[in-house]
């Protein structure tokens, strides 16, 4: 089966200030999967992904070069807030805004024009479904985000981000400060989401990229060593510096 | 008690007393004035026109000047303050042109305020002909207020945390719609003590108003924004120097009344931005 491509980077090279931070990036990424990117610390994966939602240019120091393409369309060719609209991302810290429930959700669908009442209030209540934050939560709607816990904070982001109808979503070590029943949640909740969405996943847990992800890339130093279905990444790494990572011999 | 502790003992004391020391001008100012006003303020003083060389009647037309000017000024001076520092904060590139304009603004609140107010004579009065008028008056003192203005709202908009830019623009908000919705509101209680502090000195400055707007004598109120009116620091001054036998302690209630109005436009502040602090959640 061929498969469609969402993503594709071509030569990527991404610096901050002199600084160099990806080399030569060339990979692509497959409509509907979970694709994971593991490495150690300051390997470039949150830049990865900064870079396809463009959001690395809020960094004044920041440059790049190559290409990346969204779609079939060249990223430099997509006005910046259509193409964040279309490419969510969830940062690695739960990111709420200091609003309630509800309007931390509905200030996507209102950005982007929609005004109806019920509309939003439907939207909201579906974002909450697909995150699997709805039960928790339908009763309080309009107290304050920052007061659930951290788990549901992240949740509440997720939805947030689904409220804007994305194709893809970026995660950043997005449970990296949560405990496991909460990450088994939103585990749950990202299998879920795979029918609709292409998900990419960097995390700093590689049992987590094992058991959720399709593909995997590992990622060192701004280097993609390698890129292979998940299985086989984890059973039979071809390169001896992925070996080494996933056993824990670094990083 | 270990030597320490005893340390830090006498050490808050003396901060404390320290602390004191600036507390205790501004009793004795307070408390000077109203022991010498209270036998002249009254509705009347404050509701009726000066009569008899000023020597009797009220001030009530200084007063409505006083707070028209200040309503002016804060008309011109906010709204292109807040701007300004919008820009300077969220859309100016750091390079050496903004550098200049962030360091001119720091300067700009050092200027003595008379220089204000030749500038605004010159300007306003004479170039642009607006005349010795209110709109006059209150272009020179936004002009004064602005350094003030731009520097609180740059400072607020500044603790916004970065992480609220970053949620609406990765939600596919523009720009405007970011600093408009998510930053510009967590800004407002910042906007607000930079904008009351500003307006509090202008309402109580007398050369910036000297030859652009304030009025020696005149006891009808404005009509247009091309009047003069009186103001209550230039009324203080007139009565106090210009004009001889006028009784002491209607200069004393003149000042009483222009601290009130200052001490009030606090207060307003105050309780918007205790509003505004209940919501602050991060
Ligand atoms: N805003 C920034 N300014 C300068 N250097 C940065 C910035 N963000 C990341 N870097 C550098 O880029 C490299 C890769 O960082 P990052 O993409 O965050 O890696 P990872 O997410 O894999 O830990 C690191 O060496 C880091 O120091
Ligand atoms: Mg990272």
């Amino acid at each position: 089966m061929v498969k469609e491509t969402v993503i594709k980077t071509v030569n990527l090279n991404c610096r901050y200030g002199a600084l160099q931070v990806l080399k030569d990036l060339n990979l692509e990424i497959h409509r509907n999967e979970i694709f994971g990117i593991i490495g150690p610390a300051n390997s470039g994966k949150t830049t990865f992904l900064r870079a396809l939602n463009r959001l690395n240019f809020l960094n004044a120091s920041y440059s790049q070069d190559g290409e990346i393409f969204f779609a079939d369309k060249n990223l430099k060719n997509i006005c910046d807030n259509i193409l964040r609209k279309r490419i969510g991302i969830i940062f690695a810290l739960p990111q709420v805004l200091p609003v309630s429930i509800y309007n931390n959700i509905a200030y996507g669908p209102k950005v982007h024009g929609i005004a109806k009442k019920d509309a939003i209030e439907q939207i909201v209540e579906e974002s909450l479904k697909k995150a699997s934050l709805w039960d928790e939560v339908k009763d309080r709607l309009d107290s304050p985000a920052m007061k659930l816990s951290g788990g549901q904070q992240q949740r509440l982001c997720i939805a947030r981000t689904l409220a804007v109808e994305p194709d893809v979503i970026l995660y950043d070590e997005h449970c990296s400060g949560l405990d496991p029943i909460s990450t088994a949640k939103i585990e749950d909740a990202m299998q879920q989401l795979k029918e609709t969405y292409t998900q990419i996943l960097v995390t700093n847990n590689t049992k987590q990229a094992a058991r959720v992800s399709e593909r995997c890339a590992f990622f060192l130093m701004g280097e993609l060593i390698e890129l292979d279905e998940t299985a086989a990444l984890f059973t039979e790494p071809k390169d001896k510096r992925t070996d080494d990572y996933i056993t824990g011999r670094f990083g | 008690m270990t030597t320490a502790r005893m340390r830090e003992k006498i050490a808050f004391f003396v901060l404390g007393l320290i602390t004191l020391l600036v507390v205790i001008p501004i009793l004795m100012i307070i408390f000077y004035i109203v022991k010498n006003s209270i036998g002249s303020i009254s509705w009347e003083f404050i509701t009726q026109s000066p009569r008899n060389g000023m020597k009797e009647g009220g001030i009530f037309p200084a007063i409505v000047g006083t707070i028209v000017l200040i309503i002016g000024t804060m008309l011109f001076s906010l709204p292109l303050g807040v701007l300004s520092a919008v820009y300077l904060v969220e859309y100016a590139r750091d390079n050496f042109f903004t550098r200049l304009i962030k360091l001119s603004v720091v300067n700009l609140s050092g200027i003595p305020s008379i220089v204000y107010g030749l500038f605004g004579f010159t300007l306003f009065v004479l170039f642009l002909k607006l005349g010795t008028s209110i709109l006059a008056g209150s272009l020179t003192l936004a002009i004064m207020s602005l350094p003030v203005i731009i520097t609180a709202t740059k400072e607020a908009l500044e603790s916004v945390p970065l992480s609220f830019r970053e949620i609406s623009l990765s939600l596919g908000a523009t720009k405007w719609q970011t600093v408009r919705y998510c930053v510009l509101p967590y800004a407002i209680p910042g906007i607000l003590t930079g904008t009351v502090l500003s307006l509090s000195r202008a309402a109580g400055e007398t050369a910036p108003i000297l030859f652009t707007v304030a009025a020696f004598y005149l006891p009808r109120l404005p009509r247009s924004l091309f009047d003069q009116v009186m103001a209550l620091p230039y009324h203080l001054y007139v009565i106090s120097t210009q004009v001889p036998n006028i009784p002491v302690s209607i200069s004393f209630a003149t000042c009483f009344v222009l601290i009130g109005l200052v001490f009030l436009m606090n207060l307003v502040s105050i309780i918007l931005r205790s509003h505004y602090r209940k919501k602050k959640l991060w």
